[in-house]
């Protein structure tokens, strides 16, 4: 049985710390893990060419854990792993900012490799989260699109 | 029959409200929903009912909570 933790969160994401916490307080037991695959997003101060300064992010209570823990439950039917965890920033962030950590862990490195993969890549195309970019001329804009897959 | 209905990001903006609630007999679908604003919604608007993504041809009971979102940009 998979280990999935899944949190939408407004306090900063402290990547490693997370991570050391979740495999002390489920992993350590479990010596037939041989692989963790992280993948941690960070703001970046430029977009299409524009100085970005800042960025609120928005997302739909309730739907975003559900739909997150959707792709999550089938992308570990193709690719089995130990544990998945998941934390997404939301609210105001600024340039450097952790927004996402996706982590995995399974047996060998091949699972935890794409089912973490597979799960970003599905996050982003489906999960409820909207961007809204403050440029340093103070103009404000929500990113379009992020994804060449925009239809869940 | 009652309908919420919630928008996000750019529609919320666009509707000047996060959300509303309808109330007629006359809605069946989400196509019923849509027909039923004034201001149109963008070709790429996303749908989703009880908070699974859905359809216009989808089809409402009372109670459900019907939302209206530009395409997602999280990660």
């Amino acid at each position: 049985m998979t280990i999935i933790q899944i949190q939408i969160e407004t306090s900063p994401i402290a990547t490693w710390q997370l991570l050391d916490e979740f495999e002390q307080e489920h992993l350590t037991d479990n010596h037939l893990i041989g692989a963790c695959s992280v993948f941690t997003g960070k703001m970046r101060s430029s977009n299409h060419n524009d100085e970005v300064i800042a960025m609120t992010l928005e997302h739909y209570p309730g739907m975003t854990e559900q739909q997150i823990r959707t792709q999550v439950d089938t992308v570990i039917a193709e690719y089995p792993v130990d544990a998945c965890l998941v934390h997404h920033r939301v609210g105001e962030v600024t340039p450097g900012d952790s927004l996402v950590l996706c982590a995995t862990w399974s047996a060998h490195r091949a699972q935890s490799f794409r089912a973490c993969e597979e799960i970003f890549e599905a996050l982003k195309s489906t999960a409820p989260f909207w961007k809204k970019e403050t440029l340093a001329n103070g103009d404000t804009r929500w990113v379009e699109s992020n994804t060449k897959n925009p239809r869940p | 029959m009652t309908i919420t209905i919630k928008y996000f990001a750019s529609l919320r903006e666009a509707q000047g409200v996060a959300e509303r609630t309808f109330n007629s007999s006359e809605v069946h679908t989400v196509a019923d929903v849509i027909a039923r604003h004034e201001l149109a919604f963008p070709e790429n608007t996303l749908i989703s009912v009880n908070q699974v993504y859905a359809y216009p041809e989808t089809e409402l009971n009372s109670g459900d909570e019907v939302a209206f979102f530009p395409p997602v940009t999280g990660g």
